[in-house]
């Protein structure tokens, strides 16, 4: 088979369920009840170490 | 003794450069010869002055590199007002051709100055933006400093000299003809250079992060830094006629030319103009609100459907031509689809301001980073709906384009940009509030109404050049010829030009309150000292 055809063949079959595999998975694990304490520490970095990076002997608060 | 691998590499380049400017076969590639010429010569001295000399050993690691973002804060403010004043003087020139004056023909008439415009707004001030902001984002919410040391200013000289090789091309004729990529072969490896020495001084810095968790806005500005280094080598890919000079010829031809521009062209609004400045708004605009993000997990969902969706959209700019009809409808169905994430992401930044709503009245700087998120929405709807190909077939090749883009250009990137300077200055001189907050208020007004007039006019013009040009009497014949529809927007063209003089003006205002709050407002630290002996 000639490379373009088959790369087309993939584009249009398991590539592309892949990627929407992919897709979905990403959206049901940020929507996973588990995250919620994370994404809110997370959310809340633009507030932390805004004048100094995190110094060495003492954890970002 | 990485001095002596310096001096032998510059030393080579100004040989190099001296060699092409004598052998050079155009006008644009001796002058980039001599200019570089000139330039690493400069470097050679200051590297050989260096050279031996004792290094004194600070330990920086528990600062910020804060002076890069400064000097990228200057560098946005200058390229902006060059940008605004061309993008001005070429809209005067459509209305009064005479402006094409004579004695400049072939340097600076319409055809020479709009691409050095676009490219000015576009990758020099919203380049500069995107690469001071990205550094300021990302050592406050990895709260570590800068990786690479130094690397970073090579990143912003060399994107200067990237701006000013391409602007001076343009003037000088060195184009390759391909719309927001037009410099030629040289300029494109430099520039490769250089965003390779950009991603890696940010992905450096990610990867010695302290925080365990990478902040939404890193990975829109990382997205950004790889899809538009992706998109850069592909479209770019050329063979230069000779190598001392600077006509090259692209390695694509016919449809799959125009649909690897396009994928470029239109790739470089969605990473370069909206994921970029997303990263931006994602940090900037909780920290004005004191809010964290309204939700952090439809952020993360924008995050990955834009990304997976815009990258398909870009065959909507070649509706009826020789490309697939197949290819165009996917283009433009993802074009449709593309709607819903941008949508949730203005929602989402809109949202985070609940709860602060009354700070709209107190803060113009707040104003201006929400009304953005309005002409992102405003823009991110009227994009969709040009794309679909019964619309575009009135739309297209008239002023409605222009005006679009610069709904979302001036309106999204511009004003972003001016809500981030304005809150970035303070914070990176150390001063305790801008100079003036009247005259944000000023800015705000004149570059809201400038677009509005802008936008407004070029609605008008571009809906009736579209139907005047599709207009056919009763037996077949159209009823105008093209200059009928250029002399019937004239109007249009004048109410366009104030627009964007008023958004100049604007502008101008913004560089007196940032150069007054540089010079004349208190720094922090000495308010601190003066407030101390009241008890």
């Amino acid at each position: 088979m000639e490379t373009y055809t088959f790369l087309r063949q993939l584009a249009d079959s398991w590539f592309l369920l892949a990627m929407f595999v992919f897709f979905i998975g990403v959206i049901l694990f940020a929507l996973r009840p588990g995250s919620n304490a994370r994404h809110r520490h997370t959310a809340n970095v633009v507030f932390r170490n805004e004048d100094k990076p995190a110094q060495p002997e003492e954890k970002p608060q | 003794m990485a001095n002596y691998v310096k001096l032998i590499v510059l030393g080579l380049v100004v040989l190099f450069a001296m060699m092409g400017a004598s052998y050079a076969r155009d006008l644009a590639y001796q002058v980039h010869m001599i200019m570089v010429m000139i330039i690493a010569a400069g470097v050679f001295v200051w590297t050989l002055r260096r050279t031996d000399e004792p290094v004194l050993a600070n330990d920086l690691s528990r600062e910020y590199n804060d002076d890069v973002i400064r000097a990228g804060v200057i560098a946005t403010l200058f390229w902006g007002i060059a940008g605004f004043l061309v993008g001005v003087v070429i809209a005067f020139q459509l209305a009064f051709p005479v402006l094409n004056f004579d004695w400049a023909q072939g340097y600076a008439n319409f055809g020479r100055l709009r691409p050095l415009h676009t490219s000015a707004v576009i990758f020099a001030f919203g380049g500069n933006a995107l690469i001071c902001c990205s550094f300021y984002i990302v050592q406050r919410t990895c709260a570590a400093r800068l990786w690479g040391g130094n690397l970073a200013w090579f990143v912003f000289w060399g994107y200067q000299l990237f701006i000013v090789l391409a602007a001076t091309g343009y003037l000088l004729g060195g184009t390759q003809s391909k719309e927001y990529a037009e410099p030629e072969w040289y300029i494109d490896l430099w520039l490769a250079v250089v965003w390779i020495a950009y991603l890696a001084v940010f992905l450096g810095t990610l990867i010695k992060r302290k925080e365990p968790h990478i902040y939404v806005a890193n990975w829109f500005l990382l997205s950004f830094i790889v899809t538009v280094a992706m998109l850069h080598v592909v479209n770019n890919l050329a063979i230069p006629v000779s190598i001392w000079g600077s006509k090259s010829v692209i390695v694509w031809s016919g449809v799959q030319d125009a649909m690897v521009q396009w994928w470029y062209g239109h790739n470089a609004v969605g990473f370069f103009l909206t994921a970029g400045f997303l990263g931006m708004m994602y940090y900037f605009i909780p920290k004005a609100a004191g809010r964290p993000v309204f939700s952090y997990k439809l952020s993360i969902i924008h995050f990955w459907s834009l990304i997976f969706i815009y990258i398909w959209a870009g065959p909507h700019h070649l509706h009826y031509t020789a490309l697939p009809d197949w290819a165009s409808t996917l283009g433009m169905v993802f074009s449709v689809v593309l709607w819903m994430p941008s949508w949730g992401g203005m929602i989402n930044g809109l949202m985070t301001l609940s709860g602060a709503w009354d700070k709209l009245r107190t803060d113009p700087v707040i104003r201006m980073m929400v009304i953005s998120l309005g002409f992102y929405g405003m823009s991110t709807f009227e994009g969709p709906m040009m794309s679909i190909r019964a619309v575009n077939s009135l739309s297209h090749y008239t002023d409605w384009t222009i005006g679009h883009v610069h709904s979302g250009a001036l309106g999204w990137n511009g004003m972003i940009t001016f809500g981030c300077l304005y809150f970035l200055v303070p914070k990176l001189w150390k001063k305790e509030r801008l100079y003036s907050l009247n005259l944000v208020s000023w800015h705000f007004w004149l570059a809201t109404i400038g677009i509005v007039l802008y936008a407004a006019s070029m609605w008008v013009t571009g809906i009736m050049e579209g139907l005047m040009w599709r207009e056919v009497d009763a037996n077949g014949f159209l009823v105008n010829s093209f200059a009928d529809t250029v002399s019937a927007k004239f109007p249009m063209y004048i109410v366009r030009g104030l627009g964007g003089g008023l958004f100049l003006a604007g502008a101008g205002i913004m560089c007196y309150n940032i150069w007054m709050t540089i010079r004349a407002v208190p720094s922090r630290e000495r308010s601190l000292v003066a407030a101390v002996p009241a008890e």
